[in-house]
């Protein structure tokens, strides 16, 4: 069932590109250890959101870190830098996101790690990658997605670019990250040979728009356009989008104009009989069906569409999810305990494994609360001696 | 060139649109031979889904995008004789993909189990709308529906706009993604343990996953996300946090101090608040940062704020954002030749030993594979 058991992840990385990526290695059975700053941790730690706290520290924090180990190091200190070196020799994967530059100061770049352990997997997180004028910017979630032309695909035209409300540039870096990490360690099981795997928060980002973008290099570089209404999707015809009807709001999908007009007695939507308006002609028929579905309920549209088996879906806050079966049974909710006895509700691995959910109940790590297991573990302690001044 | 990490593994797509596709295109890139089995004379039908009418040939440009560097097999699985032929590959295969509706492969005796004992090593991974269980079961597993059903339409957009969805079909990806880590996970164990394995995974899932920051404060406060009035840029921080009109363009502010704030662009209104406000007040504090920040070009901005350490951007469209160096330096463009039609596309954005992976093998034509598939794998005594 724990398909990375045995793996050993060495986890220099804050924020949330790259411990999204170790949270899924843990996930999946490897062992995953923070290497930390004394005193302070993780930036993450002290990242509150939202005005709401957990125990001084932040909630995304425990969101993020839950499942992983904790050891603090000073790394500008000979003798911690001796013992994290040691552990290194014996990691199967170790991955960073600073920025360009920082991990060759400190002696443990790629090249450097190479000549401890040859073996081993070193992933790394940029902002905009090691070249170009960018590298030294700040690889940032919505200064990312400001850079990337993203901001220009969401809401409705006369709206300002209007940027993703979840870190999506961090999690999709997270997750090629993750792939290139599992990817070079299978490869590994036949070669024997160590990697170094990259990624940038924007190539990750770039190829999040790999439909849209595709479209923009080969229709003579025209820039996206959003609809004037209901937009759902700069590139797709009506009736894409979300719509208020009389208590709420439905998504309709990709649709044929002229079974809706049937479906839902509109009889205005019947004169577009010719499919390539629905693209081109779409404010104009997104117009006439915001009017048509205001004038009635959600619950009453919405059992008309799903009889003929159209594709469409009540519009749903957290609240409302909350009180479905549909979102009951799936057990996304889990309950994490750190170490500290403080119960922390989160979600789990979206991945099933063999039918069974990955569910851990080890919660995030409090601060360098696994130094001593962790040096008697891997043997930290009795192998060293004294740092040789060069 | 480098031999690529997963060459030698053959991964069987049963999938259609994005989502299962998307997965296999990551795993061609990275160097498995994919080969996706498709009805006879239809296809895939993302072959027949364009978006802003754009079409290759018979085939959408979207399925060119996303089909890029795979083989097509077609296969009529209500056919004894093809079903017979599939089943022979799978038991040759390592991976086997596929996005039906929960049944559908129990219909055609392609469900895990049976393919289980035709072939015990191999990495069935499935992806569904929402699951094999509960109410919602049969309903579509299509992109925007599942934004709406899981919350994800009340984190963007303002908080006077309706639900906004994301304008990518992010469920259908990050699924697809997540899909590849489950197989390749399964994949390394198999390398230790000489088994198979079921990588199941769900849109609703990856979408609520793709959300526990959210969700997590969400569970510990009760409290609904609250998008600000304008220039929301996260449900859950403090001002600054968003995008601001300038005199020439747009600008992205992250997070900072509110007070290092007001001093760098000389805001004297926001003076009177501490950083300990800047969520509870943030409304007030993006009304007055509208205001001041429009009143000066992007690039006066950003002069007065990289200076003084902050986080900010301009904000780029495609047009812009391609003439920069930083983009060009990226050679994230490749070319596929696809039957003498050149199209431009994205390649895969993760390096490996410092190279780049690049792929110009186009999508197949349907059924352009099958002598090559029948010859190399089935009839083969490998």
């Amino acid at each position: 069932m724990n398909l990375l058991k045995d793996i050993l992840v060495i986890d220099f990385s804050q924020f949330l590109s790259g411990p999204s990526a170790s949270l899924r290695l843990a996930d999946m059975g490897a062992q995953v250890i923070k290497i930390e700053r004394p005193g302070a941790g993780d930036i993450c730690r002290q990242l509150y959101v939202s005005d709401v706290v957990i125990e001084g520290e932040s909630t995304i924090f425990h969101a993020i870190n839950r499942n992983k180990q904790s050891y603090a190091a000073d790394l500008k200190d000979a003798g911690d830098l001796q013992k994290v070196k040691r552990l290194l020799a014996k990691a199967d994967v170790m991955m960073h996101n600073f920025r360009p530059g920082v991990m060759e100061r400190i002696g443990l770049d790629y090249e450097t790690v190479k000549v401890i352990n040859p073996t081993i997997i070193y992933a790394e997180i940029s902002g905009y990658g090691c070249e170009g004028p960018w590298q030294d910017l700040p690889g940032q979630d919505l200064l990312l997605q400001a850079a990337s032309g993203l901001t220009w695909l969401s809401n409705n035209n006369n709206e300002s670019p209007t940027p993703m409300g979840v870190a999506v540039v961090d999690i999709m870096a997270g997750t090629h990250v993750a792939q290139g990490i599992l990817a070079t360690l299978y490869k590994r099981g036949i070669t024997g040979e160590g990697a170094l795997v990259q990624v940038s928060m924007f190539e990750s980002i770039l190829d999040f728009q790999f439909e849209v973008l595709t479209c923009y290099y080969n229709d003579g570089n025209q820039l996206p356009v959003r609809s004037a209404i209901n937009s759902g999707h700069a590139y797709v015809a009506a009736p894409y989008g979300i719509y208020k009807t009389k208590d709420g709001y439905i998504a309709l999908a990709m649709t044929n104009i002229l079974l809706l007009a049937d479906l839902l007695q509109c009889v205005s939507l019947k004169q577009f009989t010719d499919s390539n308006d629905w693209f081109n002609k779409r404010d104009e028929i997104k117009e006439i069906l915001a009017d048509h579905l205001i004038t009635n309920t959600a619950v009453y549209w919405l059992p008309l569409l799903e009889k003929a088996d159209i594709w469409c879906a009540p519009v749903m806050n957290y609240d409302k999810l909350k009180k479905e079966e549909g979102y009951r049974v799936l057990n996304m909710e889990i309950t994490v305990k750190t170490s500290n006895g403080l119960s922390v509700k989160t979600t789990r691995c979206p991945i099933r494994v063999d039918g069974k959910l990955l569910i851990s109940s080890k919660g995030a790590p409090v601060l360098g609360e696994d130094n001593e297991k962790i040096e008697k573990q891997f043997d930290l302690i009795k192998e060293f001696s004294p740092v040789i001044k060069s | 060139m480098m031999d690529l990490p997963l060459q030698g593994l053959v991964v069987l797509e049963f999938s259609q649109y994005l989502s299962g596709p998307s997965a296999g295109l990551r795993l061609a890139d990275l160097g498995a031979r994919v080969i996706k089995i498709e009805r006879p004379k239809a296809g895939d039908a993302g072959r027949k889904l364009a978006i802003k009418n754009l079409w290759v040939d018979d085939s959408s440009l979207l399925f060119h995008t996303i089909n890029r560097n795979k083989e097509s097999f077609t296969a009529n699985l209500k056919d004894a004789k093809d079903l017979a032929t599939v089943k022979k590959l799978i038991t040759k295969a390592d991976v086997l993909i596929h996005n039906f509706r929960p049944g559908v492969m129990q219909k055609t005796g392609l469900d895990y189990d049976a393919v289980k004992e035709i072939n015990p090593r191999l990495i069935y991974a499935e992806i569904s709308g929402y699951g094999k269980e509960g109410p919602w079961k049969n309903r579509p597993g299509q992109d925007l529906l599942l934004q709406s059903m899981t919350g994800l339409a009340y984190t963007t957009g303002n908080g006077m706009n309706g639900p906004v969805p994301f304008g990518v079909a992010i469920a259908d990806i990050l699924s697809g993604a997540q899909l590849v880590q489950g197989i390749l996970a399964a994949l390394i164990r198999r390398q230790k343990k000489g088994i198979g394995a079921l990588i199941e995974i769900s849109l609703a899932e990856s979408l609520l996953d793709f959300q526990f920051e959210l969700l997590t404060t969400y569970y510990t406060s009760n409290q609904q996300p609250i998008r600000s009035h304008n220039s929301n840029g996260h449900p859950l921080l403090s001002a600054p946090y968003g995008i601001y009109q300038t005199a020439d363009g747009y600008i992205a502010l992250a997070m900072m101090d509110i007070r290092i704030l007001a001093e760098a662009i000389d805001c004297t209104l926001l003076y009177k608040f501490s950083s300990e406000q800047a969520f509870a007040e943030r409304d007030e504090i993006k009304a007055i940062l509208a205001e001041h920040l429009c009143s000066e070009m992007t690039s006066h901005w950003l002069d007065s704020l990289q200076r003084a350490g902050l986080w900010a951007m301009e904000v780029f469209d495609w047009e812009k954002m391609m003439t920069h160096e930083a983009y060009q330096c990226l050679q994230m463009e490749q070319v596929l030749d696809a039957r003498g039609k050149k199209i431009i596309t994205t390649r895969c954005p993760i390096r490996i030993n410092g190279e780049r992976l690049h792929s110009d093998k186009p999508a197949p034509v349907l059924g352009e594979h099958n002598e090559k598939v029948m010859r190399e794998i089935v009839r083969s005594e490998m």
